[in-house]
């Protein structure tokens, strides 16, 4: 389907994948696209290995609002982004076991979260007469083409520090997640890595909401990990391989959007690391089929 | 929204407040509107909380937001989408194998990829149709402006059908829900009744998506039914006090956003998010009661 794209847009607009690079949108669009997908592809790993997926979700309506509680107040609201995921994040660490709470309680206040978003929502389109109209579209969904260069050298620099964060405490973090007893009882302080990752996790949704927005976060999060996580078994090339499905299915996605100007970019990443994802489910049976032959 | 310039202004005097707020049509309608979706919602959830099935109302939720924005696209009403889209993902979803739902690792994956995904065809929607960002909010976030009469019938006409199916199939489907074992060995058709009722949720959630809007339909749907078996465990009255329940969120929070510049789907979740804490406190004296007693 994007091979067909390529070519039919390609041919019609005359923009063609040459002069990709000669835009800066799209320069600075790859430039922190590709460290924001390499940390949700690492984060993620881990995130799908320890059963996370659903503190990630929550993590998701909380960026939402704090992103629109900074707008309200009148600051910057990658401030709000960060800062809401990172605390909302760390008290979820610290809850841990104790405070695993029911599914209504959780769809309960995570519906309260989001409301209080289309609160701050309300305020800042109504105080700002000049108010953007979009602000609200770009959190929800991302506006990758729409960073400048400052906004997508400092996404880059945190994705890059994400990497390295990630891939320091790898080791003993995998140990944990795998079995979480032993760990302990080796001396390894679990519950402290278990908040130190979540918080991890709380600044990769701020990075992600910058790329494709908060709704759809926990996709670009889980269906890179969950792949790799399908493909093998071994902890350090599924790392790899999740981080490399990301940026791939980041770069496809650009390029897509890109080439045909109706496509917003954050379906067009969405749909390549659904299309992915899906695909690690055919060949695994056979490859099971045959094993058992 | 922003109704203060058509002269909307809270007084102390509590009648003309009354007569002020049903002074337009579009208000009456949206009263009318309400009304017939917290019903509906209240007794579809309730049996939703019982059978622990808030999470499929949550992806069913998710998936008629491209479901009505792609119906946008096509010159269809917003409606019909959330219609079709929550009602085929209900069969999909009573398709699936049992213990599909909430899993860990791989299974959580899936399911958070699927929505994303969803929410991500409902953008391109919204891409494709052009120029609609107040539409994705309303969507997304509820809306009870123009509501027009036909609307009104349809709602109604639907939100009967589901209560309707719902009084059909009760006694067996509360069987079912409470310990689906011994009820499959007494000879009711658990699986037939889960998927009839998960139809029906499909239905009811449409419903409530038009009101609160996708993301926002756990107002409706899971609290009233929450805090219902909170306060009692008597199946009646928790039932009974659900729908009281509903109907008061969706009656205060359509008055409060008349009166008040902030948006409809704040003021639901709030009053609802209040009114389930509450209970909670109301009812944590009496539980501690029962533990002693026991």
């Amino acid at each position: 389907m994007i091979a067909l794209l390529l070519v039919r847009t390609a041919g019609a607009a005359g923009t063609g994948i040459g002069d990709l690079l000669s835009h800066p949108f799209m320069r600075n669009a790859l430039l922190a696209g590709t460290a924001i997908a390499a940390a949700s592809g690492l984060v993620g790993y881990f995130v799908v290995l320890r059963s996370q997926v659903f503190s990630t979700d929550a993590l998701s309506h909380v960026a939402f609002a704090g992103a629109l509680a900074a707008l309200a107040a009148g600051i910057d609201p990658r401030v709000g982004l960060f800062a809401g995921s990172i605390v909302v994040a760390a008290v979820i660490g610290m809850l841990g076991n104790r405070g695993r709470a029911d599914d209504v309680v959780i769809g309960t206040v995570f519906t309260w979260i989001l409301g209080l978003g289309v609160l701050f929502l309300g305020i800042y389109t109504t105080s700002t007469s000049a108010g953007n109209g979009a602000a609200n579209v770009n959190v929800l969904f991302g506006s990758i083409f729409g960073l400048d260069f400052g906004q997508a050298a400092l996404a880059a620099a945190i994705g890059a520090g994400l990497c390295v964060a990630v891939v320091c405490i790898a080791r003993p973090l995998l140990f944990a997640s795998v079995d979480e007893a032993v760990a302990a009882a080796r001396g390894l302080p679990v519950r402290a890595l278990g908040i130190v990752f979540l918080a991890l996790v709380g600044v990769c949704a701020a990075e992600t909401t910058q790329a494709v927005g908060a709704l759809l976060l926990v996709g670009l999060i889980a269906a890179p990990a969950g792949a790799a996580h399908r493909l093998t078994g071994r902890p350090w090339i599924g790392l790899g391989l999740a981080a490399g499905i990301a940026i791939a299915s980041m770069w496809i996605g650009l390029v897509a959007s890109y080439l045909d100007g109706s496509m917003p970019p954050s379906f067009s990443i969405m749909a390549v690391a659904t299309a992915i994802f899906a695909v690690t489910f055919v060949p695994r049976r056979r490859a099971t089929a045959s094993a058992r032959r | 929204m922003a109704l203060a310039d058509a002269g909307a202004a809270l007084t102390w005097n509590v009648a003309r407040d009354f007569t002020q707020l049903f002074q337009f049509h579009f208000m009456v309608n949206a009263f009318r509107a309400g009304t017939a979706v917290a019903i509906a919602a209240a007794a579809v959830g309730w049996f939703m909380v019982l059978r622990r099935q808030t999470f499929a109302g949550h992806t069913l939720a998710v998936v008629g937001f491209p479901g009505a924005s792609g119906a946008v696209w096509l010159g269809l009403s917003a409606g019909l989408g959330f219609f079709a889209f929550c009602v085929a993902t209900a069969l999909v979803i009573a398709a699936l194998p049992q213990g599909a739902g909430r899993g860990s690792g791989d299974e959580s994956a899936v399911i958070g990829t699927v929505q994303a995904f969803a929410l991500a065809a409902g953008v391109l929607f919204v891409s494709l149709y052009g120029g609609f960002l107040n539409g994705v909010t309303s969507l997304l976030f509820g809306s009870f402006l123009g509501v027009t009469d036909a609307q009104v019938v349809t709602l109604a006409a639907v939100a009967t059908a589901a209560v309707g199916a719902l009084a059909l199939v009760h006694r067996p489907l509360l069987f079912a829900s409470v310990d689906a074992d011994v009820a499959s060995a007494r000879g009711v058709h658990a699986g037939l009744l889960s998927t009839i009722f998960l139809v029906v949720l499909g239905v009811a959630v449409a419903e409530a998506s038009q009101v609160t809007g996708a993301l926002l339909v756990f107002a409706l749907l899971v609290v009233p039914a929450a805090t219902a078996q909170v306060l009692t465990a008597r199946p009646a009255i928790s039932f009974a006090v659900a729908i009281v329940v509903a109907l008061a969120i969706t009656w205060a929070g359509l008055a409060c956003a008349y009166y008040s510049p902030y948006p409809v789907g704040f003021w639901t979740t709030t009053i609802a998010f209040a009114t389930y804490v509450a209970a909670r406190v109301c009812a944590a004296p009496a539980q501690r009661a029962a533990g002693l007693r026991r």
